[in-house]
């Protein structure tokens, strides 16, 4: 057996590798199709989004030859569907903001606090049973917290709050807030779970209790993670349609009062495609400049979480 | 003999049911540098970390037996383990500062601790640790700096300075120098002798000539036992007594090289 192998390679010269058998070329043009196959696939995913983002351009771009930039940035009123139209886009950014900002108010506390608990001070046993139950927070789907928002926070906010109204921002916040709580927990946790544990004993060793090793040296070691699952969070907030087109009403105003009736982007967008808008008119337009106000706020969060990430990441050997 | 810092009496660590170290008796002078050795993987480490009871952050470990520390036993229920790692320091084998600056390396440790000062007092204690570390001439201006700017050396002299800090009456030391250079190693040697005059110095290395060269007293460590699986103190005296006339065969085939 040994000679034999010994024999192979004796004879494997430069000319008999170079000379493809057929052997080799079948190989060789599977390489190729796979390659072929998985460049498709990615291909794929890189034209639906450049597609998206082409017939959102291209709808904002129409929307605008009817409507000027300043009447969109300057008015505080937006009217699109009624007969006195206003094209204002703040109120909605206004609504989008209020909740998106009321569900981090509520889930980043919440979400840091699960995260350096299941991190650093459960035990690998209540660790294991903890983090199924955030998953299955996380796989609800949105109508059910919006309609857990409806029917089951707004009474609550209203027996507290007697001027709250039906339809609310805070509401669908708290909802929203429970909705984004996995995924600031889970991120922010990872980002906790990756500090070195040669870290954690420095601290140990100077005398630090558990709490203070967890504040004081885990969390700002891991303060780029936990910023960027902050962002991202935020930027699903933003994005969430379900929940406010449900709990948080349908009129768009200026307003920082979270127990009034507001709109947010999504919410417009859900009940301009629900009634029976023509296909080109300028109502139908609106969606398209309002979702191209939205992707841009999405586009800069995310791009905010990657520069975050690499500025404030530490380096460890 | 010397005055005895901690006194070590029938220790034993578990891993969950595996038996790491059984039975050590050890007596550690004051003011002394005491060296653990011995070959990989009988417990060197696991004996330094019972002395300031960091075993326990490790999920399922145990220890029993009695580690005496200024008369009492830091193992008793009524101890606070956050009170015997302020008292007893550690420096750890791969340098290890916090990200933050070199200045709140130094003075986080205080912080937490309960100092109560002025800023003044505060960077008076942060420049007298730094000193003490022999690193405050390389940093004094760029205290505020990342603590991971610095060279691996200097990094572990800012460990020590963290310890310093807190004025510990015992520093144990876990392969202090192993990440480091010959030069970077021989400042931290310097630095140990000049930290005795002040404090008991503990330190598990892997380099004989390195125990040769900074230790007072020598504790060589083998696994022993049924199946030789846990690691005990065979022999301790004087360092020069374990490098030319040790007791033990074993000892003497390990320091010599025959083995290790």
């Amino acid at each position: 057996m040994v000679t034999s192998s010994y024999e192979k390679l004796r004879y494997r010269t430069p000319s008999a590798l170079a000379s493809s058998t057929s052997l080799t070329r079948r190989r060789r043009a599977e390489e190729q199709i796979v390659k072929a196959v998985l460049f498709v696939f990615a291909l794929v995913s890189v034209l639906t989004t450049l597609g998206i983002i082409f017939v959102l351009f291209q709808e904002t771009a129409l929307f605008f030859r009817r409507v000027s930039f300043a009447q969109f940035f300057l008015d505080t009123r937006w009217t699109p569907l009624f007969v006195s139209k206003r094209f204002g886009i703040w109120p909605l950014v206004n609504g989008t903001v209020l909740v998106a900002a009321g569900a981090m108010i509520v889930a980043l506390p919440l979400g840091l606090l699960a995260a350096i608990f299941m991190s650093e001070v459960a035990s690998e046993r209540v660790r294991r049973v903890l983090k199924p139950f955030l998953e299955i927070l996380a796989g609800i789907p949105t109508v059910v917290y919006g309609y857990f928002a409806l029917t089951f926070i707004t009474p609550l906010l209203r027996s507290i709050f007697p001027q709250t109204q039906v339809f609310n921002a805070a509401s669908a916040a708290i909802a929203m807030g429970f909705m984004i709580l996995p995924t600031v927990a889970s991120l922010s946790e990872d980002a906790l779970y990756a500090v070195p544990r040669s870290l954690r004993e420095a601290a140990y060793a100077l005398g630090a209790t558990r709490w203070e090793v967890a504040t004081q040296v885990v969390v700002p070691a891991a303060f780029s993670g936990i910023a960027a699952a902050f962002i991202l969070a935020a930027s699903r907030a933003i994005g969430e349609t379900m929940i406010v087109a449900i709990a948080a009403g349908q009129q768009p105003k200026l307003t920082l009062n979270p127990l009034e009736s507001i709109e947010t982007m999504t919410a417009y967008i859900v009940q301009v495609s629900l009634g029976d808008t023509p296909h080109g008119t300028l109502e139908y337009q609106t969606i398209f400049a309002v979702g191209m106000m939205l992707f841009l706020m999405t586009l800069g969060m995310n791009i905010a979480s990657y520069l975050l990430t690499r500025r404030f990441r530490e380096v460890y050997e | 003999m010397d005055q005895t810092a901690l006194e070590i009496r029938n220790l034993r660590v578990y891993y969950g049911d595996f038996l790491a170290i059984k039975d050590v008796n050890l007596s550690i002078p004051k003011n002394q540098i005491t060296a653990i050795i011995g070959p990989s993987g009988v417990g060197k480490s696991t004996l330094l970390r019972a002395l300031n009871r960091m075993n326990e952050l490790v999920p399922g470990c145990r220890t029993e037996g009695e580690v005496i520390f200024d008369g009492v036993n830091i193992y008793d229920p009524r101890v606070d383990p956050v009170e015997v790692r302020r008292r007893i320091g550690m420096v750890f084998q791969k340098p290890n500062p916090f990200p933050k600056s070199i200045y709140e390396n130094v003075a986080w440790g205080l912080r937490i601790n309960g100092f109560r000062g002025t800023r003044a007092q505060m960077d008076e204690a942060v420049e007298r640790a730094l000193r003490a570390a022999a690193l405050w001439d390389e940093v004094k201006d760029k205290l505020h700096q990342s603590g991971l700017s610095l060279s691996g050396g200097q990094q572990q002299r800012l460990c020590i300075a963290r310890v310093v800090a807190l004025q510990p009456e015992v520093i144990l030391l876990d392969e202090p120098a192993s990440a480091l250079d010959p030069i970077a190693t021989l400042k931290i040697e310097e630095l140990m002798r000049e930290l005795k005059r002040d404090y008991t110095l503990v330190i598990v290395t892997h380099n004989m000539q390195q125990a040769a060269r900074v230790s007072d007293y020598t504790a060589m460590m083998m696994l022993t036992g049924e199946e030789e699986r846990s690691g005990t103190v065979i022999e301790f005296g004087p360092t020069k007594t374990i490098f030319t006339n040790p007791r033990d065969k074993r000892t003497e085939d390990y320091v010599t090289g025959r083995f290790g």
